[in-house]
Protein backbone atom coordinates (compact mmCIF):
# COMPACT_ATOMS: atom_id res chain seq x y z
CA UNK A 1 0.00 0.00 0.00
CA UNK A 2 2.17 3.14 -1.29
CA UNK A 3 -0.01 5.53 -0.83
CA UNK A 4 -0.46 5.02 3.29
CA UNK A 5 2.90 4.47 3.80
CA UNK A 6 3.88 7.54 1.29
CA UNK A 7 0.72 9.71 3.36
CA UNK A 8 2.24 8.60 6.43
CA UNK A 9 5.50 9.77 6.02
CA UNK A 10 4.32 13.08 4.43
CA UNK A 11 2.47 13.78 7.59
CA UNK A 12 5.32 13.05 10.19
CA UNK A 13 7.65 14.91 7.77
CA UNK A 14 4.73 17.73 8.08
CA UNK A 15 5.14 17.63 11.66
CA UNK A 16 8.70 17.94 11.76
CA UNK A 17 8.88 20.62 9.64
CA UNK A 18 6.01 23.02 12.40
CA UNK A 19 9.18 22.08 14.81
CA UNK A 20 6.11 20.35 16.89
CA UNK A 21 8.39 17.95 18.25
CA UNK A 22 10.52 20.86 19.25
CA UNK A 23 7.39 22.38 21.07
CA UNK A 24 7.55 19.19 23.07
CA UNK A 25 10.90 19.46 23.97
CA UNK A 26 10.19 22.61 25.38
CA UNK A 27 7.51 21.70 27.69
CA UNK A 28 8.86 18.85 28.67
CA UNK A 29 12.06 20.76 29.69
CA UNK A 30 9.42 23.51 31.26
CA UNK A 31 7.70 20.91 33.43
CA UNK A 32 10.89 19.14 34.37
CA UNK A 33 11.89 22.46 35.59
CA UNK A 34 8.42 22.92 37.53
CA UNK A 35 8.85 19.34 38.85
CA UNK A 36 12.40 20.30 40.44
CA UNK A 37 11.28 23.78 42.13
CA UNK A 38 8.34 21.63 43.48
CA UNK A 39 10.73 18.62 44.76
CA UNK A 40 12.53 21.91 47.13
CA UNK A 41 9.05 22.82 48.56
CA UNK A 42 8.00 19.41 49.04
CA UNK A 43 9.00 17.93 52.73
CA UNK A 44 8.35 14.11 52.30
CA UNK A 45 7.88 12.03 49.43
CA UNK A 46 9.90 14.27 47.09
CA UNK A 47 10.55 11.66 44.18
CA UNK A 48 6.80 10.64 44.53
CA UNK A 49 5.39 14.02 44.04
CA UNK A 50 8.18 14.45 40.81
CA UNK A 51 6.92 11.57 39.42
CA UNK A 52 3.08 12.38 39.95
CA UNK A 53 3.15 16.30 38.58
CA UNK A 54 5.74 15.55 35.92
CA UNK A 55 3.62 12.61 34.78
CA UNK A 56 0.14 13.79 35.40
CA UNK A 57 1.33 17.52 33.20
CA UNK A 58 3.46 15.45 30.36
CA UNK A 59 0.30 13.29 29.71
CA UNK A 60 -1.79 16.51 28.95
CA UNK A 61 0.57 18.11 27.78
CA UNK A 62 1.11 15.22 24.82
CA UNK A 63 -2.40 15.06 24.46
CA UNK A 64 -3.35 19.05 23.63
CA UNK A 65 -0.56 18.87 21.05
CA UNK A 66 -1.53 15.98 19.21
CA UNK A 67 -4.80 17.20 19.33
CA UNK A 68 -4.07 20.46 17.92
CA UNK A 69 -1.71 18.73 15.63
CA UNK A 70 -4.02 16.67 14.14
CA UNK A 71 -6.85 19.25 13.97
CA UNK A 72 -5.06 22.58 12.14
CA UNK A 73 -3.16 20.02 9.72
CA UNK A 74 -6.28 18.54 8.56
CA UNK A 75 -8.60 22.18 8.02
CA UNK A 76 -5.32 23.73 6.73
CA UNK A 77 -5.32 20.66 4.48
CA UNK A 78 -9.23 21.17 3.32
CA UNK A 79 -8.59 24.45 3.07
CA UNK A 80 -5.87 24.66 0.70
CA UNK A 81 -7.68 21.95 -1.13
CA UNK A 82 -5.12 19.27 -0.83
CA UNK A 83 -7.75 16.77 0.55
CA UNK A 84 -9.52 16.82 -2.75
CA UNK A 85 -6.37 16.57 -4.28
CA UNK A 86 -5.10 13.17 -2.50
CA UNK A 87 -8.56 11.43 -2.85
CA UNK A 88 -8.58 12.17 -6.19
CA UNK A 89 -5.72 9.49 -6.36
CA UNK A 90 -6.57 6.03 -7.99
CA UNK A 91 -6.64 4.40 -4.11
CA UNK A 92 -9.83 4.01 -2.19
CA UNK A 93 -10.84 6.39 0.34
CA UNK A 94 -9.63 4.13 3.18
CA UNK A 95 -5.80 4.29 2.22
CA UNK A 96 -5.73 8.26 2.57
CA UNK A 97 -7.51 8.17 6.20
CA UNK A 98 -5.43 5.14 7.06
CA UNK A 99 -2.53 6.87 5.91
CA UNK A 100 -3.15 10.04 7.59
CA UNK A 101 -3.92 7.97 10.92
CA UNK A 102 -0.86 5.90 10.39
CA UNK A 103 1.09 9.24 9.86
CA UNK A 104 -0.53 11.19 13.41
CA UNK A 105 0.19 7.75 15.66
CA UNK A 106 3.92 8.13 14.52
CA UNK A 107 3.56 11.19 16.02
CA UNK A 108 2.06 10.48 18.99
CA UNK A 109 4.39 7.54 19.74
CA UNK A 110 7.46 9.80 19.45
CA UNK A 111 5.43 12.24 21.20
CA UNK A 112 5.02 9.65 24.08
CA UNK A 113 8.79 8.46 23.76
CA UNK A 114 9.58 12.00 24.91
CA UNK A 115 7.93 12.29 27.29
CA UNK A 116 9.31 9.37 29.30
CA UNK A 117 12.23 10.67 29.18
CA UNK A 118 12.38 12.83 32.26
CA UNK A 119 10.94 10.32 34.18
CA UNK A 120 13.39 8.05 33.73
CA UNK A 121 15.75 8.94 36.87
CA UNK A 122 12.56 8.94 39.07
CA UNK A 123 10.23 5.80 38.08
CA UNK A 124 10.70 2.59 38.50
CA UNK A 125 11.50 1.00 35.01
CA UNK A 126 8.29 -1.97 34.56
CA UNK A 127 5.94 0.56 35.48
CA UNK A 128 7.59 3.52 33.22
CA UNK A 129 7.21 0.91 30.41
CA UNK A 130 3.76 0.29 31.11
CA UNK A 131 2.74 4.22 31.47
CA UNK A 132 4.65 4.95 28.21
CA UNK A 133 3.20 1.96 26.07
CA UNK A 134 -0.43 3.30 27.70
CA UNK A 135 0.11 6.54 26.97
CA UNK A 136 1.47 5.96 23.26
CA UNK A 137 -2.23 3.85 23.45
CA UNK A 138 -4.14 6.97 24.45
CA UNK A 139 -2.70 9.15 22.16
CA UNK A 140 -3.76 6.55 19.78
CA UNK A 141 -6.82 7.29 20.52
CA UNK A 142 -6.85 10.93 20.98
CA UNK A 143 -5.63 10.61 17.36
CA UNK A 144 -8.37 9.19 15.97
CA UNK A 145 -11.05 10.87 17.07
CA UNK A 146 -9.51 14.22 16.61
CA UNK A 147 -9.29 12.58 12.68
CA UNK A 148 -13.07 11.67 12.90
CA UNK A 149 -14.41 14.73 14.69
CA UNK A 150 -11.84 17.16 11.93
CA UNK A 151 -13.05 15.12 9.11
CA UNK A 152 -16.44 15.53 10.38
CA UNK A 153 -16.50 19.09 11.87
CA UNK A 154 -14.38 20.25 9.12
CA UNK A 155 -13.68 23.72 11.57
CA UNK A 156 -10.46 24.14 14.46
CA UNK A 157 -12.51 25.94 17.04
CA UNK A 158 -15.68 23.23 17.08
CA UNK A 159 -13.39 20.52 16.49
CA UNK A 160 -11.12 21.43 19.44
CA UNK A 161 -13.82 21.80 21.88
CA UNK A 162 -15.51 18.34 20.45
CA UNK A 163 -12.15 16.74 21.46
CA UNK A 164 -11.67 18.39 24.38
CA UNK A 165 -15.21 17.36 25.48
CA UNK A 166 -14.87 14.00 24.96
CA UNK A 167 -10.98 13.17 26.48
CA UNK A 168 -12.28 15.45 29.91
CA UNK A 169 -15.60 13.29 30.32
CA UNK A 170 -13.80 9.74 29.46
CA UNK A 171 -10.72 10.42 32.40
CA UNK A 172 -13.73 11.96 34.14
CA UNK A 173 -16.31 9.08 33.47
CA UNK A 174 -15.64 6.92 36.05
CA UNK A 175 -16.21 9.60 38.87
CA UNK A 176 -19.17 10.53 37.17
CA UNK A 177 -21.10 7.10 37.53
CA UNK A 178 -19.65 7.00 40.91
CA UNK A 179 -21.99 10.51 41.84
CA UNK A 180 -25.12 9.59 39.56
CA UNK A 181 -25.43 6.06 41.25
CA UNK A 182 -25.12 7.16 44.86
CA UNK A 183 -27.64 10.31 45.89
CA UNK A 184 -27.60 11.18 49.05
CA UNK A 185 -31.31 10.52 49.32
CA UNK A 186 -33.61 8.39 48.50
CA UNK A 187 -33.33 7.43 44.25
CA UNK A 188 -36.42 8.93 43.01
CA UNK A 189 -37.10 8.52 38.86
CA UNK A 190 -35.13 11.57 37.93
CA UNK A 191 -32.14 9.92 39.89
CA UNK A 192 -32.80 6.61 37.65
CA UNK A 193 -32.91 8.76 34.37
CA UNK A 194 -29.86 10.28 35.06
CA UNK A 195 -27.92 7.83 36.36
CA UNK A 196 -29.32 5.63 33.00
CA UNK A 197 -27.86 8.61 30.75
CA UNK A 198 -25.00 9.07 32.53
CA UNK A 199 -24.22 4.68 32.08
CA UNK A 200 -25.13 5.20 28.73
CA UNK A 201 -22.63 7.66 27.67
CA UNK A 202 -20.12 6.07 29.74
CA UNK A 203 -21.11 2.88 27.51
CA UNK A 204 -20.00 4.78 24.42
CA UNK A 205 -16.51 6.10 26.10
CA UNK A 206 -13.09 4.39 26.48
CA UNK A 207 -11.76 4.23 30.03
CA UNK A 208 -9.14 6.92 29.57
CA UNK A 209 -9.10 6.85 33.57
CA UNK A 210 -7.44 3.22 33.69
CA UNK A 211 -4.73 4.44 31.11
CA UNK A 212 -1.61 5.65 31.80
CA UNK A 213 -1.62 5.87 35.83
CA UNK A 214 0.57 7.42 37.78
CA UNK A 215 0.73 4.64 40.39
CA UNK A 216 2.56 2.06 37.81
CA UNK A 217 5.13 4.98 37.98
CA UNK A 218 5.08 4.75 41.67
CA UNK A 219 5.93 0.95 41.56
CA UNK A 220 2.25 -0.51 42.09
CA UNK A 221 -1.35 -1.72 40.84
CA UNK A 222 -0.32 -3.05 37.71
CA UNK A 223 -2.95 -6.04 38.00
CA UNK A 224 -4.37 -6.60 34.52
CA UNK A 225 -3.40 -3.47 33.40
CA UNK A 226 -1.62 -4.33 30.20
CA UNK A 227 -4.57 -6.83 28.92
CA UNK A 228 -7.09 -3.86 29.76
CA UNK A 229 -5.22 -0.99 28.44
CA UNK A 230 -4.68 -2.97 25.08
CA UNK A 231 -7.61 -4.35 24.85
CA UNK A 232 -9.65 -0.97 24.96
CA UNK A 233 -7.27 0.41 22.64
CA UNK A 234 -7.94 -2.07 20.09
CA UNK A 235 -11.71 -2.51 20.16
CA UNK A 236 -12.02 1.60 20.31
CA UNK A 237 -9.71 1.96 17.44
CA UNK A 238 -11.77 -0.42 15.19
CA UNK A 239 -14.82 1.86 16.30
CA UNK A 240 -13.50 5.25 15.75
CA UNK A 241 -11.62 4.26 12.67
CA UNK A 242 -14.73 2.51 11.08
CA UNK A 243 -17.33 5.92 12.32
CA UNK A 244 -14.64 7.97 10.68
CA UNK A 245 -14.44 5.73 7.39
CA UNK A 246 -18.55 5.82 7.32
CA UNK A 247 -18.27 9.45 7.57
CA UNK A 248 -15.46 9.66 4.70
CA UNK A 249 -17.27 7.35 2.44
CA UNK A 250 -20.58 9.52 2.76
CA UNK A 251 -19.25 13.14 2.02
CA UNK A 252 -18.88 14.54 -1.52
CA UNK A 253 -15.73 16.59 -2.05
CA UNK B 1 8.16 51.32 12.28
CA UNK B 2 6.32 54.85 13.72
CA UNK B 3 8.24 55.50 16.95
CA UNK B 4 4.57 56.25 19.05
CA UNK B 5 4.78 52.05 18.61
CA UNK B 6 7.38 51.76 20.47
CA UNK B 7 6.99 54.13 22.97
CA UNK B 8 3.51 52.52 23.90
CA UNK B 9 5.33 49.01 23.97
CA UNK B 10 7.80 50.35 26.39
CA UNK B 11 5.04 52.46 28.36
CA UNK B 12 3.34 49.28 28.70
CA UNK B 13 6.08 47.15 29.81
CA UNK B 14 7.19 49.56 32.62
CA UNK B 15 3.35 50.48 33.90
CA UNK B 16 3.21 46.58 34.19
CA UNK B 17 6.03 45.84 36.27
CA UNK B 18 5.82 48.58 38.28
CA UNK B 19 1.91 47.46 38.70
CA UNK B 20 3.31 44.15 40.08
CA UNK B 21 6.04 45.26 41.99
CA UNK B 22 4.11 47.84 44.02
CA UNK B 23 1.17 44.82 44.47
CA UNK B 24 1.29 43.04 48.17
CA UNK B 25 3.05 39.45 47.73
CA UNK B 26 1.04 36.93 47.32
CA UNK B 27 0.09 34.65 50.46
CA UNK B 28 -1.70 32.18 52.31
CA UNK B 29 -2.93 33.40 55.35
CA UNK B 30 -4.74 30.41 57.99
CA UNK B 31 -8.49 32.30 57.69
CA UNK B 32 -8.04 32.13 53.71
CA UNK B 33 -8.29 28.14 54.34
CA UNK B 34 -11.47 27.40 52.48
CA UNK B 35 -13.65 24.54 53.55
CA UNK B 36 -12.65 21.15 51.77
CA UNK B 37 -14.73 20.02 48.86
CA UNK B 38 -16.31 16.39 49.08
CA UNK B 39 -14.70 13.64 48.22
CA UNK B 40 -16.63 12.96 44.75
CA UNK B 41 -15.98 16.58 43.59
CA UNK B 42 -12.20 15.88 44.19
CA UNK B 43 -12.76 12.98 42.34
CA UNK B 44 -14.58 14.31 39.64
CA UNK B 45 -12.03 17.37 39.32
CA UNK B 46 -9.03 14.61 39.32
CA UNK B 47 -9.58 13.80 35.67
CA UNK B 48 -8.74 10.33 36.57
CA UNK B 49 -5.04 10.97 37.81
CA UNK B 50 -6.03 11.28 42.16
CA UNK B 51 -2.48 10.53 42.98
CA UNK B 52 -1.65 14.14 41.47
CA UNK B 53 -3.53 15.93 42.47
CA UNK B 54 -3.40 14.38 46.40
CA UNK B 55 0.47 15.49 46.10
CA UNK B 56 -0.60 18.82 44.49
CA UNK B 57 -3.25 19.14 47.19
CA UNK B 58 -0.92 18.27 50.16
CA UNK B 59 1.63 21.02 48.63
CA UNK B 60 -1.26 23.49 48.33
CA UNK B 61 -2.49 22.89 51.84
CA UNK B 62 0.89 23.37 53.66
CA UNK B 63 1.47 26.78 52.42
CA UNK B 64 -1.19 28.08 54.25
CA UNK B 65 -0.44 29.97 57.69
CA UNK B 66 3.34 29.00 56.63
CA UNK B 67 5.44 32.31 56.85
CA UNK B 68 8.76 31.76 57.82
CA UNK B 69 8.58 35.38 59.68
CA UNK B 70 6.11 33.67 62.32
CA UNK B 71 7.37 32.27 65.52
CA UNK B 72 4.53 29.56 65.23
CA UNK B 73 3.23 28.56 62.20
CA UNK B 74 -0.03 26.48 61.66
CA UNK B 75 -1.66 27.99 65.19
CA UNK B 76 -3.99 30.08 63.80
CA UNK B 77 -5.40 27.42 61.24
CA UNK B 78 -8.98 26.08 61.76
CA UNK B 79 -7.84 22.63 62.38
CA UNK B 80 -11.43 21.47 61.62
CA UNK B 81 -10.76 22.16 57.88
CA UNK B 82 -6.91 20.90 58.17
CA UNK B 83 -8.35 17.27 59.48
CA UNK B 84 -10.99 17.50 56.45
CA UNK B 85 -7.88 18.51 53.69
CA UNK B 86 -5.81 15.82 55.19
CA UNK B 87 -8.61 13.25 55.20
CA UNK B 88 -9.49 14.19 51.59
CA UNK B 89 -5.85 13.82 50.17
CA UNK B 90 -5.40 10.50 51.73
CA UNK B 91 -8.74 9.25 50.43
CA UNK B 92 -7.27 10.32 47.15
CA UNK B 93 -4.12 8.90 47.42
CA UNK B 94 -4.48 6.28 50.46
CA UNK B 95 -0.51 4.92 50.62
CA UNK B 96 0.57 8.41 50.52
CA UNK B 97 2.66 9.08 53.87
CA UNK B 98 2.51 12.89 53.83
CA UNK B 99 -0.40 13.60 55.06
CA UNK B 100 0.29 11.81 58.38
CA UNK B 101 3.91 13.15 58.22
CA UNK B 102 2.35 16.91 57.92
CA UNK B 103 -0.33 15.76 60.90
CA UNK B 104 1.71 14.20 63.03
CA UNK B 105 4.93 16.64 62.80
CA UNK B 106 3.77 20.25 61.74
CA UNK B 107 -0.11 20.25 62.65
CA UNK B 108 0.01 18.59 66.08
CA UNK B 109 3.31 20.17 67.28
CA UNK B 110 1.82 23.50 67.44
CA UNK B 111 1.60 24.85 71.78
CA UNK B 112 -1.83 24.46 72.00
CA UNK B 113 -3.28 21.12 73.70
CA UNK B 114 -7.10 21.34 72.04
CA UNK B 115 -5.66 21.13 68.74
CA UNK B 116 -2.52 18.43 69.67
CA UNK B 117 -5.16 16.20 70.82
CA UNK B 118 -7.54 16.98 67.69
CA UNK B 119 -4.68 15.85 65.62
CA UNK B 120 -3.01 13.49 67.52
CA UNK B 121 -6.77 11.50 67.36
CA UNK B 122 -7.08 11.92 63.24
CA UNK B 123 -3.81 10.13 63.22
CA UNK B 124 -5.10 7.30 65.83
CA UNK B 125 -8.35 7.14 63.40
CA UNK B 126 -6.00 7.08 59.92
CA UNK B 127 -3.60 4.71 61.48
CA UNK B 128 -6.60 2.08 61.96
CA UNK B 129 -7.77 2.17 58.40
CA UNK B 130 -4.04 0.97 57.47
CA UNK B 131 -2.12 0.23 60.16
CA UNK B 132 0.79 -2.04 58.76
CA UNK B 133 1.61 1.42 56.74
CA UNK B 134 0.89 4.35 59.27
CA UNK B 135 2.41 2.79 62.71
CA UNK B 136 4.91 5.10 62.13
CA UNK B 137 2.91 8.59 62.55
CA UNK B 138 0.75 6.59 65.77
CA UNK B 139 4.33 5.83 66.96
CA UNK B 140 5.12 9.53 67.11
CA UNK B 141 1.49 10.41 67.94
CA UNK B 142 2.65 8.29 70.97
CA UNK B 143 6.10 9.90 72.11
CA UNK B 144 3.84 13.27 71.70
CA UNK B 145 1.14 12.42 74.06
CA UNK B 146 3.90 10.98 76.78
CA UNK B 147 6.30 13.65 76.51
CA UNK B 148 4.41 17.16 75.62
CA UNK B 149 0.72 16.48 76.78
CA UNK B 150 2.24 14.32 80.09
CA UNK B 151 -1.01 12.35 79.27
CA UNK B 152 0.13 8.35 79.84
CA UNK B 153 -3.35 6.98 79.40
CA UNK B 154 -3.62 8.58 75.50
CA UNK B 155 -0.16 7.34 75.12
CA UNK B 156 -0.64 3.81 76.54
CA UNK B 157 -3.70 3.80 73.93
CA UNK B 158 -2.01 4.68 71.04
CA UNK B 159 1.15 2.36 71.98
CA UNK B 160 -1.74 -0.39 72.34
CA UNK B 161 -3.06 -0.23 69.09
CA UNK B 162 0.26 -0.36 67.41
CA UNK B 163 0.86 -3.50 69.65
CA UNK B 164 -2.28 -5.04 68.39
CA UNK B 165 -3.06 -3.91 64.67
CA UNK B 166 0.66 -2.91 63.29
CA UNK B 167 0.95 -7.01 62.62
CA UNK B 168 3.26 -6.81 59.83
CA UNK B 169 7.14 -8.50 59.91
CA UNK B 170 8.73 -5.30 59.13
CA UNK B 171 7.48 -2.98 62.10
CA UNK B 172 10.56 -3.07 64.64
CA UNK B 173 10.10 -4.36 68.28
CA UNK B 174 10.51 -1.09 69.55
CA UNK B 175 7.27 0.45 68.11
CA UNK B 176 5.53 -2.90 69.24
CA UNK B 177 6.85 -2.90 72.89
CA UNK B 178 6.21 0.83 73.32
CA UNK B 179 2.67 -0.12 75.26
CA UNK B 180 5.18 -2.23 77.96
CA UNK B 181 7.19 0.78 78.94
CA UNK B 182 4.57 3.20 79.21
CA UNK B 183 2.97 1.07 81.64
CA UNK B 184 6.11 0.59 83.40
CA UNK B 185 6.55 4.49 83.05
CA UNK B 186 2.33 4.50 85.11
CA UNK B 187 3.59 2.57 87.54
CA UNK B 188 1.11 -0.53 86.37
CA UNK B 189 4.13 -3.33 87.18
CA UNK B 190 2.11 -6.50 86.99
CA UNK B 191 0.34 -5.25 83.80
CA UNK B 192 3.71 -4.34 82.06
CA UNK B 193 5.21 -7.56 83.49
CA UNK B 194 2.14 -9.57 81.87
CA UNK B 195 2.28 -7.60 78.70
CA UNK B 196 6.03 -8.70 78.65
CA UNK B 197 5.57 -11.82 79.28
CA UNK B 198 3.07 -12.25 76.80
CA UNK B 199 4.59 -11.36 74.29
CA UNK B 200 7.53 -13.45 74.98
CA UNK B 201 5.41 -16.35 74.63
CA UNK B 202 3.94 -15.52 71.97
CA UNK B 203 6.79 -16.38 69.61
CA UNK B 204 6.09 -13.12 68.04
CA UNK B 205 9.76 -11.67 69.18
CA UNK B 206 12.45 -14.43 67.14
CA UNK B 207 16.01 -11.93 67.56
CA UNK B 208 17.81 -12.84 70.32
CA UNK B 209 19.33 -9.85 71.46
CA UNK B 210 15.59 -8.55 71.79
CA UNK B 211 14.76 -11.51 73.76
CA UNK B 212 17.55 -11.03 76.06
CA UNK B 213 16.51 -7.39 76.53
CA UNK B 214 13.15 -8.33 76.97
CA UNK B 215 13.68 -11.30 79.14
CA UNK B 216 15.89 -8.71 81.57
CA UNK B 217 12.94 -6.29 81.83
CA UNK B 218 10.65 -9.01 82.55
CA UNK B 219 13.11 -9.80 85.81
CA UNK B 220 13.65 -6.29 86.55
CA UNK B 221 9.86 -5.56 87.05
CA UNK B 222 8.95 -8.95 88.78
CA UNK B 223 11.73 -7.95 91.05
CA UNK B 224 10.38 -3.95 91.47
CA UNK B 225 7.20 -5.64 92.23
CA UNK B 226 8.32 -7.86 94.85
CA UNK B 227 9.77 -4.69 96.43
CA UNK B 228 7.48 -2.78 98.57
CA UNK B 229 6.86 0.76 97.36
CA UNK B 230 7.65 3.28 99.24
Amino acid sequence: MPVVAALAKITLLEAIGNRLLWLAVAIIVIAFGLAQFLNQVAITETRDIQIALLAASLRVAAVFILAVFVITSMVRESSDKVTELLLSLPAPRSHYFFGKFLGYAAVGAILALLCALPLIPFAQPLGLALWTASLVCELLIVAAVSLFCVLSLTQVVPTFAAVGGFYLLSRSMAAMQTIANAPLLEHTFTDRMVSGVVDLIALLLPSLDRMTQTTWLLGGGYGNAVVAVFGQTAIYLILICAAGLFDLYRKNF
Amino acid sequence: MPRVVLALLALGLAAQVALKTTAPRPGASAEDLPPAPSIAALRLASFGEPVALAKGLMLYLQAFDYQSGSKVPYQQLDYDRVEAWLARILELDPQGQYPLLAASRLYAEVPIEAKQRSMLEFVYRQFLVDPNRRWPWLAHATVLAKHRLHDLPLALRYARAIQRSATAADVPPWAREMEAFILEDMNELEAARLVIGGYLHSGEVKDPGELRFLDGRLKELEKRARTPQK
